[in-house]
């Protein structure tokens, strides 16, 4: 498919990708860390919002800074920040999530040399006045914090306009969601993958027209429906593997849903144009479908897989969670009877950055496969 | 020779501290008096162990710590079958093993005391790790009773207004909680009093771990370990006071007799992160044999850090900032430099450091607090891979290996 390139340039190479973004437009790049990273306002202020998932080589720096029981998302972003692999960035945005991340931002702040250093400590509880209040202020203090940093005012105008655009890709990629939900195979897995990791990374208005030429034409392509394709819903943190959907897809699965960080979870939620913007972002961060590493209840993740699996009429769910990933390993037993007590079998895959490929997850990908 | 005809070593004897026996003593009424609560009517909260315990204790109500719970399973060597369980439960086994034991005790009555009594609620204060918050989900939804959260704002680098008035207002709906639960008023006074013996708890505390800056050093990390089990579990009590008082007088009379904790004390060490509660006795007695003391640590001195911050006369109105900003919630580089002041004060010639693999933000960090010990300093680090309470993980031959390697370069 001819649309796809542009998305699957940026895979290729994200880093160059934002050279010469950088280069063309002469504007600032402001690395993120998890989908928690208030985006709209690095757009408002006219900057590439570029969101790190991992590292691009082995691991050989970072590890003078973190043991080998850290995840390999914030092994590796820390060794491509030490190996200047991340030069292009003005500054970084370091939101509060899980306990890795949390400390990987001091390491980063006493070590690595990519510009500014913006921590956005969130609140850890969301369904609190108290907690939306502290969100709004955290909010308020990121925006003058952006703003000095970026030295670039940001006006309410600036906030509506980014919520805005922020808002047409979230309906956009929900339109995607919907038709690949009625007819799976209509999008291929690893054309999801493409797209949604170009999210985070790609000038967000030329994202916008190249994703909406796409979804128009997958809605009008008439694709056969892969009817005998086993409906599969992923749940879990980071993806940056794009191999596991050609896995899913030759074990005869087709992916009809996901929550994942890197997926639904960071395109889904639509923000409130009539509100003070800052109000209405923050507000978009608090209620949209939770982290682990956040809490909006005891049973509010499970409550909603459930739905989210169930409107996606799907078979199985297939967890992705990377190895030493404290708050996903902490909800998966929960889950998991959650989801059998739904009559829904799930499988579960634990990834270390690098060894999607070693067959394993193949041979359990069709045992499952053939389960359902 | 028979058992019998061994000579008593006097030696040894004398160096024994003699509170230890009450305050096993101390504590055994404690877990007796929590497991007994339903026939006593009283309600049991499980808090974290940097919660806020105050309000508890105003409001009569048991505070229990599963990560005492779990310190106990570790030391009793519990803990491997335990974390196996928490597998066979779906667990990871990378996770916090405090949290695993924990919560594979829960469905058996497992553990040293045959469980924990049933919680009434569930206090848990992230300000320790993000950690707790997973684990008393895992509980809430087990035990199905309310759980309180106390949601304290990382302090990178500072702590904010914004947090500051964050964690005031959230104290305001803690106590809500409570008399909700409770069915009663809480009576601010007597939080205010149990506030002032808190404070006067953690100061006692701090000065029973200040008896160590002497050389020799009346104690070490290891008695340090056991002696915290009440700053942590009954800090806001008269219990605290008095025996602590003892202990620092018990303290006062060593140093002033030259009793040390380790037999000619050759070698002042810092130890850093959790204990490794099932080879406690034997690093003891490994750095021993070397003439090393482990005279300070910044585990045990986590539960009065931030006493700066609290203020006796508002106590409630202190306790978001003292709650805030203790060890484990501020930045690696502030955690560098308050392992810098303890090296001083205590006169310490390296650093032990355990790289926790159940514990990422105690362990996450350590590296570069090493290096910047190296760099300011000059003082080596010795790094031991363990974790707290599954033995699985450890091994002794290679351990004792790098043990016996550091201390000679340190001799040398
Ligand atoms: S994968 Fe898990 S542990 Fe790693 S950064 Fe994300 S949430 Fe944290
Ligand atoms: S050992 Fe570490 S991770 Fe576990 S409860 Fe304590 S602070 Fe949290």
């Amino acid at each position: 498919m001819d649309v796809m390139q542009p998305f699957y340039d940026i895979c290729a190479d994200p880093k160059a990708y934002a050279r010469r973004w950088k280069a063309r437009t002469g504007g600032k790049v402001v690395g993120t860390l998890c989908s928690y990273a208030p985006e709209e306002l690095i757009l408002a202020a006219g900057a590439l919002g570029f969101r790190l998932v991992g590292g691009s080589g082995a691991i050989s720096k970072a590890d003078a800074h973190l043991q080998a029981y850290s995840c390999s998302l914030v092994r590796g972003a820390l060794e491509d920040a030490l190996s200047h692999r991340l030069d292009f960035l003005d500054g970084t945005i370091f939101p509060h999530t899980c306990d890795s991340i949390q400390r990987l931002s001091d390491i980063w702040r006493m070590n690595a040399h990519t510009g500014f250093h913006l921590d956005v400590v969130l609140p850890v509880k969301l369904n609190t006045a108290s907690a939306r209040d502290y969100m709004t202020a955290v909010m308020r203090k990121a925006r003058s914090g952006l703003e000095n940093m970026l030295e670039k005012a940001i006006s309410d105008d600036d906030l509506r306009q980014a919520a805005d655009t922020y808002n047409r890709i979230r309906a956009t990629m929900k339109r995607l969601y919907a038709i690949r939900r009625e007819r799976p195979g209509a999008i291929a897995g690893r054309d999801m993958h493409a797209i949604a990791r170009a999210a985070m990374v790609m000038d967000r208005h030329d994202f916008l027209a190249d994703l909406t030429r796409v979804v128009d034409q997958v809605a009008d392509t008439e694709t056969a429906a892969r009817g005998d394709a086993k409906r599969i819903f992923l749940s879990g943190g980071v993806c940056n593997l794009p191999d596991v959907y050609g896995f899913i897809e030759a074990a005869g699965g087709a992916v009809v849903g996901d929550d994942l960080c890197t997926g639904s979870r960071q395109l889904m939620g639509a923000i409130d144009l009539k509100d003070d913007p800052i109000d209405a972002i923050s507000r978009r961060y608090s209620e949209r479908a939770v982290c682990p590493a956040k809490h909006t209840g005891v049973r509010t993740r499970g409550e909603e897989l459930v739905r989210m699996a169930k409107e996606a009429n799907a078979q199985g769910v297939i967890f992705l969670y990377l190895k030493f990933c404290d708050p996903h390993a902490f909800d998966y037993p929960y889950l998991k009877d959650t989801l059998a007590a739904e009559g829904i079998p799930t499988l579960l895959m634990e990834l270390e950055e690098q060894t999607a490929s070693d067959g394993q997850f193949q041979t359990r990908c069709e045992a499952f496969m053939e389960m359902l | 020779m028979s058992n019998q005809d061994k000579p008593i070593d006097f030696e040894k004897e004398r160096r024994k501290i003699k509170s230890v026996k009450k305050m096993k003593d101390i504590m055994t009424h404690y877990y007796i008096d929590a497991k007994t609560a339903g026939e006593t009517g009283k309600k049991v909260a499980w808090i974290t162990s940097g919660g806020p315990v105050e309000p508890l204790i105003a409001m009569d109500v048991i505070p229990v710590y599963p990560e005492n719970h779990g310190a106990m399973i570790g030391a009793s060597k519990m803990g491997v079958d335990l974390c196996e369980k928490a597998e066979g439960m779906g667990y990871s086994g990378d996770l916090c093993t405090y949290a695993l034991a924990d919560i594979a005790c829960s469905p058996v009555d497992g553990g040293p005391i045959g469980g924990l009594p049933k919680p009434d609620m569930l206090v848990c204060c992230n300000n320790i790790c993000g950690t707790v918050l997973k684990w008393y989900e895992v509980q809430a939804r087990y035990y199905d009773v309310p759980l309180f959260i106390l949601d304290t704002p990382f302090c990178h680098t500072e702590f904010s207004a914004e947090a500051q008035q964050y964690v005031r207002r959230q104290l305001d709906e803690y106590l809500v909680f409570l008399e909700t639960a409770c069915g009663r008023t809480c009576d601010r006074d007597r939080l205010q009093e149990v506030g002032r013996l808190s404070m006067a708890g953690q100061r006692l505390w701090q000065a029973v771990l200040d008896t160590t800056v002497n050389k020799p050093a009346p104690m070490s990390a290891f008695d340090a370990f056991f002696h915290l089990a009440l700053i942590v579990t009954l800090r806001g009590t008269q219990t605290v006071i008095d025996y602590y008082t003892e202990l620092l007088a018990e303290m006062q009379t060593r140093v002033a007799e030259g009793i040390s904790a380790v037999p000619d004390e050759q070698h002042r060490l810092l130890w850093d992160n959790l204990p490794i509660w099932y080879r406690t006795k034997w690093l003891s007695e490994k750095f021993a044999s070397h003439k090393a003391c482990l005279v300070a640590d910044t585990y045990t001195s986590a539960w009065c850090g931030s006493l700066q911050y609290m203020n006796e006369d508002d106590f409630l109105g202190s306790m978001a900032e003292g709650y805030s900003r203790i060890y484990l919630n501020i930045g690696t580089d502030q955690m560098a430099a308050m392992v810098l002041g303890m090296i001083d004060k205590y006169a310490a010639e390296g650093l032990v450091m355990h790289s926790n693999r159940s514990c990422k933000p105690y362990s996450l960090g350590q590296y570069d607090i090493a290096r910047i010990v190296q760099e300011q300093r000059g003082l080596p680090t010795l790094i031991i891979e363990a974790n707290m309470t599954d033995a699985r993980s450890f091994s002794e031959s290679q351990v004792e290996t790098r043990i016996d390697a550091f201390m000679e370069m340190l001799k040398a």
